[in-house]
């Protein structure tokens, strides 16, 4: 194995925890967890957050995130253990032999530096390079990964500079120095899809042409599978399967893997529009302060038990719309009108049934949620406000919802921080039908949880709304979710509405280009999948 | 939970002090306005801290010195926060012209240094108890005010605040049953410090002869008693002033642990 890279053997990590009120203590957050990487591979960490993916990434360079320690285990890099090198040694190693490559790259960028100041660091640090050679092959990368302007992008400031330019420029970054492995820590997570596409084409551009090898660590498995060689599962810091990407996607062994495999598949059927609309919304135009406009000209209707979808990239004012009909931002042109009546465009203005009738489940259930209330207090008060139950009466109500959300009574005197991000996010969905509302508007409702768990979250919305006849709202910027639950679809794209109408009719051809563009941008389940994109791109920009 | 040394030091002392103001007239040996022996003796035993300018027992007046302080002091820092607290809740929840308006009011209240502003006042108003503790509440309200806008409006931009206003809560509930028990811990970390502050500016107020009047005793005032003293060698005016020292830093030393512990709105149970 004279190709042999990195090899860790029986690694275990360990972090010492201080919750309020107990004794500190160790946990363990990756146990006997072995993997072996050969040059010029790409190995994939997929699972969900806490599986340890992040954590056994860092120990290939030999680091501990806050608090955290490498209590046992080996790890060989290039034939040495490098837990032996003290901090000398991970000095030498560190931005020469192993780079990184993180999520937020507008957050691990010093906005007051320039970009090439940045990116050539490691290599003028480690003295590998003058500042001359450094910047060209800076350069060069940049003309590679597709970069605008490449002479002159590296005098940019972070700021200067879109989100997914900034996450290539970081890749870049981790290239100069001609490291023998690059860690990816989730590169595309925080960016659009639409986005996310010419990153990941860029990354695996990178990879194949520099020879180098890389850990790809992400909780989505179709991106893995387009740059991964092989794949490793992990889950609660264990290990729960490896093997080749092709055999992962098509022929997993575990059960937990083919979850993971058969996430996204919910099927639905779209229903037909049976009543008037509960919620009209016409002609709506809204802006924030008096100078920049979000909404121009939006008209949407949301059907009784139905569910309208509207999706589009951040900025294209899908969750203004939803302020707008809540009259959180009062539109300065547009109607709302909800079960025949029309809404008074402020807040202030309206009455407490109309108020009920439309409830809102947010993105963040952290941060909607009074973390001094317990679940009790949360789910209870819509009873006690709009219907006046008190006591036992309330209790009982309240009971109910938690079965209905498939919680039990154990969970009654909890704080919202003794919650798993899906429950918390199911006690507010308790929390929105305990008002017997006629439309609940979900906002980005799954997008900050696990895959697995977001499915769960899908099923149960989907099971309410059969049992309570109730419409969604459903704002999103996964298609895959769309496709899971919509009736009917609304594509955003700068404040406007691009495409409009029932889910199979917006989803087949022909498309307009910024639909295209969205619908063939979401990574699915398949191996290739990216080249397939990348070549029906490259046909239809050479025949138009 | 581990309470860390300091913070118990700190807590033992303000108790002590707390105890000692309440059952002033059980402990103290002598009364407090009592002429007992001559004037400034030595410590002795019947006299464990000497005597005073005019002959009174110094422990004892002391004991109710400290009773004066402590109970004007506390009054003084329940009246600024009580007030501060709703103004600066009111402000940021409202928002707008209104919050523009007490704002730069609060402004415009901060920028006259506060010892000129109580001398002023006091001098011209009748001083009484009741007035001392209006003043200084009023005055520290202002500082008060600034804290629980500013942390306030931190929390009603959350979510959770947003979602209240769209089920249609009323002003009341979002400010007590939201936003309150979210602020309590950086307001209670303040309280400490607002009281120390109110523990200083009485102090200083009676030493400059506004405060406290004889022959009442609080520590300031017995600061300023016995000041001709220290040029004869004689100490009669430090035990005040020690007095005053010991209570603030016992009281810092509990409210820098209840900073540090709660510096945070993560929640939880408590904290």
């Amino acid at each position: 194995m004279a190709d042999m890279l990195l090899d860790i053997r029986n690694l275990r990590i360990e972090a010492t925890v201080y919750p309020p009120g107990e004794p500190a203590h160790d946990i363990i957050i990756v146990e006997d967890v072995s993997l072996t990487l050969e040059k010029g591979k790409v190995l994939g960490l997929i699972g969900e957050s806490g599986a340890g993916k992040s954590t056994i990434g860092l120990s290939a360079m030999g680091y501990g995130r806050g608090g955290v320690r490498i209590a046992g285990g080996e790890v060989w890099l290039n034939g040495r253990d490098i837990m032996k090198g003290g901090m000398r040694g991970f000095r030498k190693l560190r931005g020469k032999e192993v780079t990184y490559v993180a999520q937020s790259a507008a957050a691990a960028f010093n906005p007051a530096k320039k970009l090439m100041e940045q990116i050539t660091e490691a290599a003028l640090a480690h003295g590998m390079a003058s500042q001359k050679q450094a910047e060209a092959r800076a350069v060069d990368l940049f003309t590679h990964l597709g970069l605008p302007d490449p002479n002159n992008f590296g005098s940019r400031y972070p700021h200067q500079v879109s989100g997914g330019q900034l996450q290539r420029a970081m890749t870049v970054m981790a290239l100069v120095p001609e490291p023998d492995l690059i860690v990816f820590d989730e590169p595309t997570t925080a960016l659009d899809v639409t986005t996310q596409i010419d990153v990941l084409a860029a990354i695996k551009r990178a990879i194949r042409d520099t020879g180098v090898a890389a850990l790809y660590i992400t909780h989505d498995l179709a991106v893995v599978a387009q740059v991964a060689d092989e794949i490793m599962v992990l889950r609660g810091g264990r290990k729960v399967e490896r093997n080749t990407a092709e055999n992962i996607i098509n022929n997993p062994q575990e059960e937990y893997t083919r979850a993971l495999v058969s996430v996204r598949s919910i099927e639905h059927e779209e229903k037909k529009p049976t009543a008037d609309p509960v919620l009209v919304a016409r002609d709506i135009s809204a802006a924030y302060g008096n100078a920049i406009q979000v909404l121009k000209d939006v008209s949407i209707e949301v059907h009784p038990g139905q569910t309208l979808a509207v999706v589009g990239e951040s900025g294209s004012g899908k969750s203004t719309l939803a302020r707008v009909i809540t009259g959180l931002l009062p539109p300065f042109e547009g109607t709302v009108t909800f079960a025949g009546r029309t809404f008074s465009r402020a807040l202030a203005k309206r009455s407490k049934e109309d108020l009920r009738e439309l409830q809102m489940i947010y993105q963040m259930a952290d941060t909607a949620m009074n973390p001094r209330q317990t679940v009790e207090t949360i789910i209870g008060r819509p009873l006690d406000f709009y219907f006046g139950l008190k006591g036992r009466k309330k209790r009982e109500r309240v009971m109910e919802l938690l079965e209905e959300i498939e919680m039990g009574a154990e969970f009654l005197d909890r704080y919202p921080a003794e919650l798993s991000g899906g429950q918390k996010q199911r006690v507010c969905i308790a929390r929105a039908l305990a008002a017997k509302p006629k439309l609940i508007i979900c906002d980005e409702v799954t997008s900050a949880l696990d895959p697995l768990v977001a499915d769960g979250i899908l099923k149960l919305l989907l099971r309410l709304q059969k049992a309570e006849d109730v419409a969604y709202l459903f704002i999103t910027h996964d298609l895959a979710t769309v496709k899971a639950i919509a009736d009917s679809i609304a594509v955003m794209y700068q404040g406007s509405l691009v495409r409009y109408g029932p889910k199979t009719e917006v989803l087949t051809p022909p498309f307009d280009d910024y639909t295209d563009l969205l619908l063939s941008s979401v990574p699915e389940m398949k191996i290739g999948w990216l080249e397939e994109v990348l070549e029906h791109r490259t046909m239809e920009s050479a025949g138009n | 939970m581990r309470i860390p040394v300091s913070a118990l030091i700190g807590m033992i002392l303000t108790a002590g002090f707390f105890a000692m103001a309440a059952f002033a007239p059980w402990i103290a040996p002598y009364g407090m306005a009592e002429i007992v022996g001559d004037v400034w003796q030595p410590r002795s035993a019947e006299h464990w801290l000497g005597t005073d300018n005019i002959g009174r027992d110094l422990l004892s007046r002391m004991i109710y010195g400290g009773r004066t302080t402590i109970v004007i002091a506390t009054l003084a820092t329940i009246l600024s926060f009580t007030l501060g607290a709703f103004m600066g809740f009111t402000a940021a929840v409202i928002g707008g012209w209104i919050d523009q308006l007490m704002s730069r009011f609060v402004d415009l209240m901060m920028s006259i240094p506060t010892l000129i502003f109580a001398l002023v006042v006091l001098s011209v108003m009748p001083v009484s108890m009741t007035v001392l503790i209006l003043v200084m509440g009023l005055l520290d309200s202002t500082r008060v005010y600034r804290l629980s806008r500013a942390v306030a409006v931190d929390i009603n931009v959350q979510d959770f605040v947003e979602a209240a206003k769209l089920r249609g809560e009323k002003r009341t509930w979002i400010i007590f049953r939201e936003i309150l028990p979210n602020a309590l811990s950086p307001l209670v970390a303040e309280l400490g410090l607002r009281f120390i502050f109110a523990v200083l500016f009485l102090s200083t107020l009676s030493f400059l002869g506004l405060g406290v009047q004889p022959p009442a005793s609080d520590w300031g005032g017995m600061v300023k008693e016995n000041k001709e003293g220290i040029v004869f060698g004689i100490g009669a005016a430090l035990v005040p002033a020690a007095a005053i020292a010991a209570l603030a830093i016992s009281v810092n030393l509990v409210a820098d642990w209840v900073l540090n512990r709660t510096s945070d709105l993560k929640g939880g149970r408590g904290g």
